[in-house]
């Protein structure tokens, strides 16, 4: 439990500073943040559940996709701000770093072994995010034939 | 040029196209954006053919179409972001089409960056929280930090001085083996791999990796794959510079 927290709050400083070093606008790097630590905190309990990485990796991605899109309407910013940083801690960096070592060291079965996890995991983000854009796309649509508001709101907004 | 109003609007999107592309932005946003800026300006039927290598566009039924090469790309969000503003100023009429190609030039010339030392700190903070998340070991946590630290500075002073891709990638990750395996030596820290693992995370080609997915989920084909090569190529980089050292020590 201490463990989860600390990495938490290690997740939330780790996806500032990615965006700092990113130049992402400074009214934007905290709610970013946000959005990388409570993305990464699901894919633990995901992991805590025994749902397999795959899924864990899945819900992370979604997550922060559906949060990122509501980020960027709120602060009306590109929604690119919000979710390349929020990423980060999902990157399959630990297993990429095994797979060069073993190629490296000439182990090619166990390298092999290494990059198919990080293309499952590289994958099922891919599919996360496809499905973020599913929900955003049909919030929108519903948003749009309800609210008055709303559809004065996106006349003329440029792309978010 | 018969008509200065289409060719101001022109030259104004594909200016505010070409920043965005440069920048890291995905082909959908610029297409998007390009076509809100020819709407707003009274041009509802525009053409625009997007890469990440060049803009064409064209008004319908005159003559002149244009295009604009985009030669550099780099990682500036900060620069999206005020495209983006200003596009919106322009779309409730707060600005005219003559301010907004002025603006726009002023952007480009004037970047906004953190500073240095901001950006060395942070890429310390980068490498030493996702090692103590990715691997949990604690008592490496301040090694990382500076290897991650000094690896960016070498990094950034490389993409200064020579403007070469992919090398910079290359050298900080070679400098940031080194310094992992002798610290582990020198008992500094006490599991390289992980050192290393946290250090290399600041040069993560995030921003093209992730376009790539979105370009190509979005369709627009020829750039997700050219930037599915350019991150591949930064990743292959950071690779083969860590495997080298690997290898040799």
């Amino acid at each position: 439990m201490r463990n989860l927290i600390m990495d938490l709050i290690l997740t939330y400083i780790g996806t500032i500073t990615f965006g700092v070093l990113l130049n992402v606008p400074r009214r934007g790097l905290n709610i970013g943040g946000w959005i990388g630590a409570l993305s990464f905190l699901f894919y633990r309990l995901c992991m805590m559940a025994n749902m397999g990485i795959a899924f864990a990796n899945l819900i992370g991605a979604l997550i922060i996709g559906i949060l990122s899109m509501q980020a960027a309407r709120y602060k009306k910013m590109p929604v690119i701000n919000f979710n390349i940083p929020a990423l980060v801690p999902f990157v399959p960096g630990g297993q990429a770093y095994q797979m060069v070592k073993n190629f490296a060291l000439g182990n090619v079965s166990e390298a092999i072994s290494f990059l198919l996890q990080v293309m499952i995991i590289s994958g099922s983000i891919a599919f996360g995010f496809l499905l973020a854009e599913m929900v955003n796309r049909v919030q929108a649509r519903l948003m749009l034939s309800v609210s008055s508001r709303w559809r004065h709101e996106h006349r003329h907004n440029p792309r978010l | 040029m018969t008509n200065d109003q289409g060719h101001l609007m022109i030259k104004t999107a594909l200016h505010a196209g070409r920043i965005m592309i440069e920048n890291g932005s995905e082909v959908a946003r610029v297409e998007d954006t390009i076509q809100r800026i020819a709407l707003n300006a009274g041009y509802p039927d525009s053409k625009v053919y997007v890469t990440i290598t060049g803009i064409m566009m064209s008004i319908s039924g005159e003559e002149n179409a244009q295009i604009e090469p985009v030669k550099s790309r780099s990682i500036d969000l900060e620069k999206i972001t005020q495209v983006n503003d200003l596009s919106r100023h322009f779309a409730a009429h707060k600005i005219s089409l003559k301010q907004f190609d002025d603006r726009l030039t002023h952007l480009d010339q004037h970047p906004r960056y953190f500073p240095l030392w901001l950006q060395l700190i942070s890429a310390g903070l980068v490498s030493g929280t996702l090692e103590v998340v990715f691997r949990g070991n604690y008592p490496d946590f301040l090694v990382s930090c500076l290897i991650g630290l000094i690896g960016w500075g070498v990094f950034y002073g490389m993409s200064q001085l020579a403007r070469v891709r992919f090398l910079s990638e290359f050298l900080a990750a070679t400098v940031i083996g080194i310094l992992a395996i002798l610290a582990v030596r020198f008992h500094l820290g006490t599991n390289a791999d992980d050192i290393i693992i946290g250090s290399v995370m600041p040069l993560v080609p995030g921003v093209p990796l992730t376009n790539a997915v979105r370009d190509i989920l979005a369709g627009d084909l020829v750039s997700g794959i050219a930037r599915g090569m350019e991150a591949l190529m930064s990743a292959v980089a950071i690779g083969s510079g860590i495997a080298m050292i690997l290898q040799a020590m």
